[in-house]
């Protein structure tokens, strides 16, 4: 049995709350944060997801599941979210939302998909594209409680523009506190670029990686294909499945879905 | 029901006809999107095996040859993803668990729950009344092919009736239980049963 951080199987229901927009941050030309004010909220770890569900004017109703990329200690809760263009809630989240605007929300979700400052470490965190936004809510929430637990992020990006929380993560990594950020471009690259050049691989993970005779905690958040390479080639260097866990999403499906 | 805020600007794209088939708070897919919590398990069909079991004594097991040999079944139906995509008119080949009873010589099942075991530690409960008369299977054919890895090859339980996260990929046991039990999931604040059309996403739905 993989180990668990469980929360009991039973509880009572989870309530739909409405959420109202404070503030829209545009992270990169695609992908946009949700400050949200969530009265009535129950406090979430990172890693868990919410459900959201919009209203049209004559009643129609569409829900989907997105990462939460705040951490507990936060005040307002933050959603971040990628549009996809022939996505119908995405666009809508990404691009039309507005402080003021309201939707309901559900959650928190997910008990398995975490990590707490108490789990400690090393905490490996591999990132693709949006997936980034569970693995913020980690590291932002080991900023906050000052932890020096060792920390890797290896976050997979397109070009430098498209690098999510970019700055965020250039003052996390530079406060000495034992976590270490390396970006991998895929597709376009600066000139003088130092980071990685090509999308995560076994050679990437065993050079730029945690060695798995450290144990660290892996956490990996984004597209399929990226989740099965890096999983695989953890548990081929090595690493203990059960200290693996994985989030995943395709083009319209699961937590980050359309 | 409680009144929802209207999302001021949010049209939607209204669903296509078949809506009866599409359960409240789902969306049609038309790709089959991944979902699992861990790495996908290296299939080793040499010493692949399914068993039966109750409590903790064996009741049944069939190498992958021998499984592959018992009596096929193929279903078309509609599968239901927790996370609200639903894909329908999926194909799929397998065992069903009415075969797998009858191949282990049961006239009925010893028990009334179910846990289905999987590589991986992972664990799902369904009542054994939503497994037999055909309503559930071990498949290991999607679309004509054998299951890929990824999707829960080389043999998942197929439960089409309830949340896709109950159809458990990579089953390598059905053990029989005299009382419910939480799996995987179950004891992670998702709904016991998990019935789409009622929408039990999570527990006290």
């Amino acid at each position: 049995m993989p180990e668990t951080d469980e929360r009991g199987g039973g509880g009572p229901r989870l309530l739909w709350r409405t959420a109202q927009v404070r503030e829209a941050i545009d992270e990169t030309p695609r992908v946009r944060s949700l400050v949200l004010d969530v009265p009535g909220w129950t406090p979430h770890r990172p890693g868990q997801h919410v459900d959201v569900r919009l209203t049209a004017e004559d009643g129609y109703q569409a829900q989907r599941s997105y990462s939460i990329a705040s951490p507990p200690e936060a005040r307002h809760l933050v959603i971040t979210v990628e549009r996809i263009d022939d996505g119908e809630v995405s666009p809508y989240l990404a691009s039309e939302a507005r402080a003021g605007d309201r939707f309901e929300i559900r959650g928190p979700i997910g008990g398995y998909f975490v990590w707490t400052e108490a789990l400690g470490g090393p905490l490996f965190l591999i990132a693709g594209g949006s997936g980034i936004a569970p693995l913020m809510a980690m590291l932002r929430h080991r900023a906050a409680r000052a932890s020096k637990v060792p920390a890797l992020l290896l976050n997979s990006a397109r070009s430098v523009e498209d690098i999510i929380y970019r700055e965020e993560l250039e003052r996390l990594a530079s406060r000495d506190d034992g976590l270490e950020v390396v970006h991998t471009l895929t597709r376009r690259r600066p000139a003088g670029w130092t980071g990685g050049t090509r999308r995560i691989d076994r050679d990437m993970l065993a050079e730029l990686g945690i060695p798995a005779t450290e144990r660290p905690r892996v956490y990996i958040c984004g597209p399929t294909p990226l989740v099965e390479e890096a999983a695989k080639s953890l548990v081929a260097l090595g690493h203990d499945a059960s200290l693996i866990k994985t989030e995943r999403f395709g083009p319209t499906g699961a937590t980050h879905g359309s | 029901m409680q009144d929802s805020p209207i999302s001021r600007g949010f049209r939607g794209r209204r669903p296509p006809a078949r809506n009866d088939r599409v359960p409240p708070g789902q969306h049609l897919t038309e790709d089959f999107p991944v979902l699992s919590a861990g790495p996908t398990p290296a299939a080793k069909l040499g010493s692949w095996s399914f068993a039966l079991q109750d409590g903790g004594s064996l009741l049944a097991k069939w190498s992958w040859q021998e499984f592959e040999a018992l009596p096929q079944t193929e279903v078309t139906v509609d599968i239901h993803c927790v996370t609200t995509w639903s894909k329908l008119d999926t194909h799929w080949r397998g065992v069903t668990i009415d075969t797998l009873f009858e191949a282990a010589g049961l006239d009925e099942p010893p028990e009334a729950f179910a846990m289905i075991h999987c590589d991986g530690g992972y664990t799902t409960n369904v009542p054994v009344e939503d497994l037999i008369d055909g309503k559930a299977m071990i498949a290991t054919h999607y679309e004509g092919k054998p299951l890929a890895p990824e999707h829960g090859g080389p043999a998942r339980l197929l439960v089409p009736h309830l949340y896709f996260w109950k159809s458990a990929k990579w089953a390598r046991r059905l053990r029989f239980l005299e009382a419910d039990e939480p799996g995987f999931w179950e004891s992670l604040g998702y709904h016991i049963y998990g019935d789409p059309w009622r929408e039990q996403r999570y527990a006290g739905d």
